[in-house]
C-alpha cells in the first residue's frame, strides 16, 4: 500500500510537470506578442520594454518557463489583463461556488442515479426498467446547455417558480464564511438566505447533475444485474432471508464499489459541465471565468486557471483512486 | 441439415455473425436508421430546405411555426431573431455541427491509432513515455481542453475540429494500445514472428483488424460526445462564429430572445442536437453488445 502510494505520488509530479509545460507553450504558443497581452494595446514602448524586463520575455524560453514555474510554484499566477487582480484571488473567490453547485450536481446525481438503477435492476425487463433505461439514454445525450435554457423559459419564465440566474436575490443579507451560500446560511441559522440560495441553485444544480445521474444509473444497473447473479445472492433467498434484505442489504452494497469509481470520475468531469451551466444561469464561478477569460483572451487568466485547474483534477484523482484502493483490497496496485 | 454441413457454417465470417448480431438488436438499427435520415437531410440541405439559411428579413423575425395562428406559410418551424426559416437553418447548421464532429473524431482516430500501436506494441520505454503523456492530457476535463485549446488557436470550425480532436486522440490511444496488449502475447502472433514476419505485416494483417471491435464501438460512442462538444464550443463562441446556421451558435444568439417568449428559435436547434447524439449512443450501444460481448455494461470510457 505505501509502495502504490510512492509510486503514484511520484507519478504526480512527472504529470504534473507535464502539465505545466503544456500550459505554459499553450499560451505562448497563442498568436501575439505577450508583453502587449500583459499591458494591453495602447501600451507605449518604454512600458513594453519593462514588462519584457519584469518577465524575462527577453531570455530564452525555457528560461521563462522556469521563472514562470517558480512564480506559480509561490502562488503567484500573475495578473488578469480585465481586471487588474491578481488570478489566484480571483481563483479562490470564485472557487466555493464551483465547488457548492458540483457538489449539489453529485448528490442530486448519485442519489436519483442509484435509486434508478437499482430499480431499474430489481425489475429487470419491466415498464420502469425500459423507462429508467431510456431516461439515461436521453440524459447521457442531452447537451447541457440546451437543457438549461429549457429549464429557465418553462420554471423561470413561464412558471416564475425560480429565479433566472444568479445566486442570492439582492436585499437578502448573508454573512459570508465558506462562501457556500447554501452552506453559509445553515451556519448561520439564516433561514430566508437559505431558502433563497437554494431556489437559485436547484435549476443549474439539475442541469448539471443530468448527464452523471445517467451515468450512475447505467452503471448501477449493470453492477446490480451482476451482483444479483452471483452464488451468495442465491445462498441467501435459499437461507430465506427478504427479498428488501437481499437487495438493500447486500446487493446495493456489492454492487457499490464500482459505482464510486464512476461517481469520483464524473466529479471532474462535471467541470466542463459547470463552464457551461454557469454560462446560461450567469453564476459567478470558475466555469463562467474561465469562458469569459477565453472570449476576452485574457491569457494570464487562461494559463492561470489551467494550472490550478489541472492540479486540482490530478490531485482529487489520486486521492480517489488511494481510496478507492483502500475500500477494496482486492483492487491490485498498479498504475 | 446444419450437422451434415458443417464446412459452411465454419465459412461465416465474423463480419458476417457481427452483422447478424447487429440486425437483429433493435435499438442498434432504430439508431442507425435515425442517423441515416439525419445524414440524408443534412446533406440534401440545398434540396430540402425550403429556404436559403441567411436569407435575412426583419419583418419577419421571431415568427412562430404550424402551431400558431400568428406563424407565416412556408415556414414551418417559425423564424428566428433575424427572420431566417429555422427549419432551413437546422438542416443546413447540421452540416457544421455533424463535420465538427466527425473530422475532430477523424483526427482522434488517426492520431489516437498510431500513437496506441506504437506504445502497445513496441511496450518499454516509448510506452510510457506516450502513456505518462496521455495521462497528462486527461489530467484536463475534455470540454474544458478543448475549451482552452480553442481559445488558444483562435475562433472558427477548423479550430474546434482540432481541438476536439487532439481532446479525444490519448482516449483513442489508450482504447487501441490496450487491445494491442490483449492480442500481442497470442500464440499466432508468435508463431508469425518466428516465422520471420516484419513488425509492419503483423501489425497491419493481425493487430489491427483483431482491435477493429473496440475501436468501432468506442468511435461511435465518442462521436456522440464530439458532437456534444463541437455544439457545446459553438454555443460558448469559440467554435463557429455567424453567420454560420451550426446549432450551438444558433442556441446561444436564439437564447436572448427566450424572454420575449419565442422559445422555438432555440428549441429545435437542441433538439436536433438531442435526437443525432442519441442516435450515436444507440447504435454505439447496440454495435458494443453485437460486437464484444464483454464491453457490455462497462463504462464508457
Amino acid at each position: 500500500m505505501k509502495e502504490y502510494i510512492l509510486k503514484r505520488l511520484g507519478l504526480l509530479v512527472i504529470v504534473l510537470i507535464g502539465v505545466s509545460i503544456i500550459t505554459f507553450s499553450l499560451v505562448r504558443l497563442a498568436p501575439g506578442d505577450p508583453a502587449v497581452h500583459l499591458a494591453g494595446e495602447h501600451a507605449s514602448p518604454q512600458v513594453l520594454e519593462n514588462i519584457r524586463e519584469k518577465y524575462h520575455l527577453n531570455d530564452p524560453i525555457y528560461v521563462q518557463y522556469f521563472y514562470w514555474l517558480r512564480m506559480a510554484l509561490q502562488g503567484d499566477l500573475g495578473r488578469s489583463i480585465e481586471s487588474r487582480d491578481l488570478v489566484i484571488n480571483e481563483i479562490l473567490e470564485r472557487l466555493p461556488m464551483t465547488l457548492e453547485l458540483t457538489l449539489f450536481a453529485i448528490v442530486i446525481a448519485s442519489i436519483i442515479g442509484i435509486l434508478a438503477g437499482v430499480i431499474s435492476a430489481v425489475k429487470q425487463y419491466s415498464i420502469a426498467d425500459y423507462g429508467v433505461m431510456i431516461g439515461a439514454l436521453f440524459g447521457v445525450s442531452m447537451p447541457v446547455f440546451w437543457l438549461g435554457l429549457m429549464l429557465i423559459y418553462i420554471f423561470s419564465l413561464q412558471l416564475g417558480l425560480t429565479p433566472v440566474g444568479g445566486r442570492l436575490t439582492t436585499g437578502i443579507m448573508l454573512e459570508r464564511i465558506t462562501g457556500m451560500y447554501v452552506l453559509d446560511s445553515i451556519l448561520t441559522l439564516n433561514w430566508p438566505a437559505f431558502v433563497d440560495s437554494l431556489k437559485h441553485l436547484i435549476l443549474p444544480g439539475f442541469a448539471l447533475a443530468t448527464i452523471p445521474m445517467a451515468t450512475v444509473a447505467r452503471m448501477t444497473r449493470s453492477s446490480m444485474l451482476e451482483v444479483l447473479r452471483q452464488d451468495f445472492i442465491r445462498t441467501e433467498r435459499a437461507k430465506g432471508l427478504s427479498e428488501r434484505s437481499v437487495i438493500y442489504k447486500h446487493a446495493v452494497k456489492n454492487a457499490l464499489i464500482p459505482i464510486v469509481t464512476v461517481i469520483g470520475m464524473e466529479l471532474g468531469m462535471l467541470m466542463g459541465g459547470a463552464v457551461l451551466t454557469e454560462t446560461i444561469f450567469t453564476l459567478p464561478g470558475l466555469g463562467k471565468y474561465i469562458a469569459d477569460a477565453i472570449l476576452a483572451y485574457d491569457y494570464p487568466v487562461v494559463q492561470g486557471f489551467t494550472l490550478f485547474f489541472a492540479t486540482l483534477f490530478v490531485v482529487v484523482n489520486l486521492i480517489t483512486d488511494i481510496i478507492y484502493v483502500y475500500i477494496d483490497p482486492r483492487i491490485k496496485y498498479e498504475g | 441439415m446444419d450437422n451434415e454441413n458443417p464446412i459452411e457454417v465454419k465459412q461465416r465470417t465474423r463480419t458476417e455473425i457481427t452483422l447478424k448480431q447487429l440486425r437483429k438488436n433493435r435499438t442498434a438499427m432504430v439508431g442507425l436508421g435515425m442517423l441515416i435520415v439525419i445524414f440524408i437531410l443534412c446533406i440534401g440541405a440545398p434540396i430540402f430546405a425550403p429556404h436559403a439559411p441567411d436569407d435575412v428579413d426583419l419583418d419577419r423575425g421571431l415568427k412562430p411555426g404550424f402551431w400558431s395562428k400568428d406563424g407565416i406559410a412556408g415556414y414551418p418551424l417559425g423564424t428566428d431573431n433575424l427572420g431566417r426559416d429555422i427549419l432551413s437553418r437546422l438542416l443546413y447548421g447540421g452540416r457544421v455541427t455533424l463535420s465538427v464532429g466527425f473530422v475532430a473524431l477523424a483526427f482522434a482516430l488517426v492520431a489516437g491509432t498510431l500513437l496506441g500501436l506504437t506504445a502497445g506494441y513496441k511496450g518499454g520505454i516509448i510506452d510510457s513515455a506516450l502513456m505518462r503523456i496521455a495521462d497528462i492530457l486527461f489530467a484536463y476535463p475534455a470540454l474544458l481542453l478543448a475549451l482552452v485549446v480553442a481559445g488558444t488557436l483562435g475562433r472558427g470550425i477548423d479550430k474546434a475540429m482540432l481541438a476536439i480532436g487532439i481532446v479525444y486522440t490519448p482516449q483513442m490511444a489508450r482504447i487501441i494500445r490496450s487491445a494491442v496488449l490483449s492480442i500481442k502475447e497470442m500464440e499466432y502472433i508468435e508463431a508469425e514472428h518466428s516465422l520471420g514476419a516484419s513488425d509492419w505485416r503483423i501489425v497491419f494483417k493481425h493487430v489491427l483488424p483483431n482491435s477493429l471491435a473496440p475501436l468501432i464501438v468506442y468511435s461511435t460512442l465518442m462521436l456522440a460526445t464530439a458532437i456534444l462538444d463541437a455544439a457545446a464550443l459553438g454555443f460558448l463562441g469559440v467554435g463557429a462564429q455567424p453567420p454560420s446556421p451550426e446549432w450551438g451558435l444558433s442556441l446561444s444568439i436564439a437564447r436572448k430572445y427566450l424572454v420575449t417568449g419565442a422559445w422555438w428559435a432555440a428549441t429545435f436547434p437542441g433538439i436536433a442536437i438531442l435526437i443525432s447524439v442519441i442516435s450515436l449512443n444507440m447504435l454505439g450501444d447496440g454495435l458494443r453488445d453485437a460486437l464484444d460481448p464483454r464491453l457490455k455494461g462497462g463504462t464508457k470510457i
